[in-house]
């Protein structure tokens, strides 16, 4: 059995290892496949769902969907980008997001894929959900405002940090990020220099003392839709976990500072 | 549009919970503003200064959330006047800088505000009662939470370039549908 397969995505005919995610192999091909929560070099997580496409006719989430040999594969179609704008826009009415005073906004993927998608205003109503903020680091803030529980920090301060520092408590609604339970971030491991505030696709994790460095039409998304420059991606090494991967472009008008 | 042959149409606009960042962004837009003094007519606005509606208007323009009565009376009027809604700016969208408050009970807020603030300084203890006030909503609202919105421009506010291309697309009859450099919530 060859350990090749090979299916078709939008038309494309595109190859990919047996047992590759669609995402990867889609990421390989330089064709994008809208995400959230997946970053190249982690594992898949499989949370945010903005990834959903269809495999011969079925909804699947790309990142965790293995490839099949011979399947057919729906992504960019109206749709999917009307589901994965629900998706967007559940993100924003579920969370406390005044992106006129977030220091992320412009850098933010959340934002940038609800313009991508062309959302004006959610349709759905406001939770205004009552979250707090754990400033109680010296050089790192956390507001759960934004969170959207995406686990990329979990993700890379376990495996790329070696630490640990982040993990979720309680279920369904009341789910959140959370340092040790009990513990505030200033009594964790957790250090400015952590990969892990990079992951963070939003406003959720930041270090402070550094918004607002970069002016408007300077940031990210300003004038590139997230996922604009995806197709140059193609030839990059598999699996690349260096930092560039990890926030392609978001981290970049943080780092300039 | 609702206008009899070789008159303009008319707008209206108006400022709600909001802080006319949205109307000064309007006026923004610079010369074109002469451009458009000569495409319609300004029927209720704060700049012409008019109360209530006399006559139909083509669009309405909406600064600003929900958060008293006082705003949702006059949001459905109009509803009422105008042939087409927009929602202009973050605090029409989403309740903006105002919605802030969603999050700490009214009473609270009222308190901070008349009786505890660290800057208050209130003999009475009394908080504003007139019946002249409007009364403050349990939350501010989007309007699209009030009333049916057509469209949105977001934006804090929206740039006058995509308040310019709204309009204009408005007026032709078009759908206002902005590019991505003028799409931005901030
Ligand atoms: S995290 Fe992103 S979406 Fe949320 S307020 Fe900040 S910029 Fe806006
Ligand atoms: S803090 Fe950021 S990276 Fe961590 S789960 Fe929340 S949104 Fe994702
Ligand atoms: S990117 Fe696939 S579920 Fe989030």
């Amino acid at each position: 059995m060859s350990d090749r397969v090979t299916f078709m995505l939008d038309g494309h005919r595109i190859e990919a290892y047996r047992s590759q995610t669609i995402m990867d192999a889609a990421i390989e091909a330089g064709v994008y496949i809208p995400r959230l929560c997946h970053v190249p070099g982690l594992d898949p997580w499989g949370s945010c769902r903005v990834c959903t496409v269809k495999v011969n006719g079925r909804p699947c989430a790309a990142c965790i969907q293995p490839a099949m040999d011979g399947a057919t594969v729906e992504n960019d179609t109206d749709e999917l980008n009307a589901w994965r704008r629900e998706l967007v826009e559940m993100l924003f009415v579920g969370g406390n997001h005044f992106c006129m005073s977030c220091e992320k906004s412009g850098n933010c993927e959340l934002q940038a894929m609800a313009y991508r998608l062309g959302v004006t205003a959610p349709t759905h109503p406001y939770l205004a959900p009552e979250r707090d903020v754990d400033a109680s680091h010296p050089d790192i803030m956390l507001d759960h405002n934004r969170c959207i529980l995406c686990a990329r920090c979990v993700r890379t301060s376990r495996d790329l940090d070696g630490k640990q520092v982040f993990g979720f408590v309680y279920r369904g609604a009341e789910r959140r990020i959370a340092v040790d339970p009990g513990v505030r971030l200033k009594d964790s491991e957790a250090d400015v220099t952590d990969r892990a505030l990079d992951a963070c696709p939003v406003g959720a994790l930041l270090r402070k003392r550094q918004g607002f460095q970069v002016p408007v039409g300077g940031r990210a998304y300003d004038h590139e839709p997230i996922g604009a420059t995806d197709g140059e991606a193609e030839g990059a090494p598999d699996g690349a976990s260096d930092g560039e991967s990890l926030e392609p472009a978001a981290s970049a008008g943080r780092e300039a500072s | 549009m609702s206008t009899e042959a070789g008159t303009r149409p008319r707008i209206a606009t108006v400022s709600l919970a909001g802080c006319f960042g949205c109307h000064m962004s309007l006026l923004d837009i610079d010369e074109r503003i002469l451009e458009l003094a000569e495409l319609v007519e300004i029927h209720k606005s704060p700049i012409v200064d008019r109360k209530t509606f006399a006559a139909r208007c083509a669009v309405g323009l909406i600064e600003g959330g929900c958060c008293n009565a006082e705003n949702v009376e006059t949001l459905r009027a109009f509803r009422d006047h105008c042939d087409v809604l927009v929602s202009v700016g973050d605090c029409a969208t989403m309740g903006g800088i105002p919605a802030l408050r969603n999050r700490v009970p009214l009473k609270e807020c009222l308190d901070e505000a008349y009786l505890s603030g660290p800057s208050t300084v209130n003999p009475t203890g009394r908080i504003p009662d007139d019946p002249e006030l409007p009364l403050l909503l349990d939350r501010v609202y989007p309007c699209h939470e009030v009333v049916p919105i057509d469209y949105h421009v977001p934006g804090c506010p929206p740039p006058a370039d995509a308040l310019w291309a709204a309009v204009q697309a408005l007026l032709s009859g078009e759908d206002p549908v902005l590019p991505y450099a003028l799409l931005k919530y901030d």
